[in-house]
């Protein structure tokens, strides 16, 4: 039995009362790598949220092992950019877990901002204002301070949005030998073709885990179906928890399939 | 030579309460300028302008209590400002009313509370001072006051300074890593009242803001850093109280509402030709590079 870096007992994450991840239970083993896949509001953020610790559970409980780092890139950074900040000083953010409020920065951190920079295709942005990048640099940029952060647990929640495909594949093969220096590393992503290439874990949210293990296995057709049958919308008159709730008692799921145009990336697509 | 001595220096040489004024806009100008770089970054222009007429009832019952002392004033102005920052930081917390909304609602408040209690003892006169300020009055206790406080802000910038930074730019990752977020929050909210109550018997409870908020976005029109952009409002803000003193020497104007429109034709000038400015921006749109 492999060492937990993350622990789920019954964890239930929501807002205002309504689940958006329910019932969760699991371990997610130190050094391994796994894709959080599902459809739209199927509470992937929301699983990445409660982990960080930015959003309380409602109930249960998300155990991260001691001592264990955490870098997070979240899928809406709240970052502000207008403010007056080079690319090097968002960068080097990320080095606040070994630094600091007042910690000096070391001629070595400078040395690892200029690598991380350069393994995200960044050379010669350091100076760049970050008003001045396009939305793939800036997610670059973003990835570049998650590799400055050097941590044991790496959450990154859709890294690959608005990045071209060979720059995903760099990054894949970064996030790959992140999982070689037995760091821990989740990831939530759309492209299933890309979960079955490169992750050797997969867990599937349909707000309740559908499926969670080796990662061919967990987006075999049966699951993607069972996740498929998921209803995105809240529904206010639903009555409070109970072990099995029943999903499939109003008739308007299609509809919501779309208004949302975004839909079509999502694991419906992928399984059709 | 000796007419720009004349008009240049010698009312700073020959008259003591000139001196004193300057000493004390200079510091003001060096502890509340920084500080209105941040609060403009963190797009809390308007929070500032509230918690300043938010000071007014607090320094006002000061002046009810002992007449025209700053200390009593300042620490009546310090209590009533913090209780409007936290207030109005509970209110659009609490309920779902947005912080812009509850702030100016405080700030009505406060304004016609100040005004009345002020009326309540003093002439128009009075209410002119604290409305206004007086930065020819400035007597010693003032000037300690204003470098005690100046002391306090810089040593507060230095410490937080990364985490103030980490805050405006990206709060959820400092929230990730870790959990400065808050207290730098509120140690940035009491630098704000700090800096305010120290302006206010300069400029008044009005006006003081003005020389925190107007060097800062002048100097945003000039630099994309942070750092040298502190340093320029501050040079900004210096200027400003140079010019304006003089001004109001010659001219006989009231000194308060000189220095803040220096800092207003400064403004003006950087929107127009500042390297991010208007004339700028059209420029830059006929001549482009090759890549």
């Amino acid at each position: 039995m492999p060492e937990a870096c993350i622990s789920f007992s019954d964890l239930t994450l929501g807002y205002n009362s309504h689940p958006a991840v329910h019932h969760l239970n699991g371990v997610v083993a130190k050094g391994s790598l796994t894709a959080v896949v599902g459809a739209n509001g199927s509470g992937k953020s929301t699983l990445m949220k409660g982990i960080v610790g930015v959003l309380r559970p409602m109930a249960g409980a998300c155990t991260i092992a001691p001592g264990v780092r955490l870098a997070y890139l979240p899928q809406q950074s709240e970052l502000d950019r207008s403010f007056p900040a080079r690319v090097v000083d968002l960068v080097s953010l990320g080095l606040w877990p070994r630094r600091g409020l007042l910690g000096r920065y070391r001629p070595e951190d400078r040395k690892a901002i200029s690598e991380a920079l350069s393994a995200v295709g960044l050379e010669g942005f350091d100076r760049r204002p970050i008003d001045t990048l396009s939305g793939g640099q800036l997610q670059r940029a973003l990835f570049a301070r998650v590799l400055v952060q050097d941590a044991d647990l790496i959450l990154l929640d859709e890294p690959f949005n608005a990045i071209d495909s060979r720059t995903v594949s760099d990054l894949v093969e970064l996030i790959k030998r992140w999982q070689g220096e037995s760091r821990t590393v989740m990831v939530v992503v759309h492209d299933l073709e890309l979960v079955r290439q490169h992750f050797p874990e997969a867990l599937l949210l349909a707000r309740r885990p559908v499926a969670w293990g080796e990662a061919r296995k967990t987006l075999a057709p049966e699951n993607l179906l069972r996740a498929r049958q998921f209803h995105e919308a809240w529904d206010e008159d639903a009555p409070w928890c109970a072990p099995e709730e029943d999903h499939d008692h109003h008739g308007h799921a299609h509809d919501h399939a779309h208004e949302h145009p975004e839909g079509g990336k999502t694991a419906h697509a992928g399984a059709a | 030579m000796l007419f720009l001595y004349d008009y240049l220096a010698a009312p700073f040489v020959d008259f003591a309460f000139m001196q004193r004024a300057l000493v004390g806009a200079l510091m003001l100008s060096v502890s509340a300028c920084p500080v209105g770089v941040f609060l403009m970054l963190r797009r809390m222009s308007l929070a500032g302008d509230a918690m300043a007429h938010a000071i007014l009832p607090g320094a006002a019952v000061g002046f009810l209590l002992y007449g025209l002392q700053i200390v009593p004033m300042t620490l009546g102005g310090l209590v009533a400002g913090v209780v409007v920052a936290l207030g109005a930081g509970a209110v659009s917390r609490v309920t779902i009313q947005k912080e812009d909304a509850s702030l100016a609602a405080f700030y009505l408040i406060s304004l016609a509370l100040g005004v009345l209690i002020v009326s309540l003892r003093g002439s128009n006169v009075d209410l002119m001072h604290v409305l206004f300020g007086t930065v020819l009055a400035l007597n010693d206790d003032a000037l300690t006051l204003i470098a005690a406080i100046t002391a306090v802000t810089l040593a507060a910038l230095a410490i937080f300074w990364r985490a103030l930074v980490a805050e405006c730019l990206d709060p959820l990752f400092l929230r990730s890593v870790s959990r400065l977020g808050p207290p730098v929050h509120f140690v940035f909210l009491g630098l704000v009242v700090l800096n305010l109550v120290g302006g206010f018997q300069a400029l008044g409870t009005l006006l003081s803001v003005g020389l925190m908020m107007l060097p800062a976005a002048a100097a945003r029109f000039w630099t994309s850093r942070v750092g040298p952009m502190c340093l320029l409002a501050i040079a900004i803000g210096a200027a400003s109280c140079i010019s304006g003193l003089l001004l109001s020497y010659h001219a006989s104007l009231p000194s308060g509402p000189a220095i803040i429109l220096s800092a207003g034709v400064v403004y003006i000038l950087s929107i127009l030709a500042g390297t991010r400015g208007v004339l700028a921006m059209r420029v830059r749109h006929h001549s482009h590079r090759t890549a």
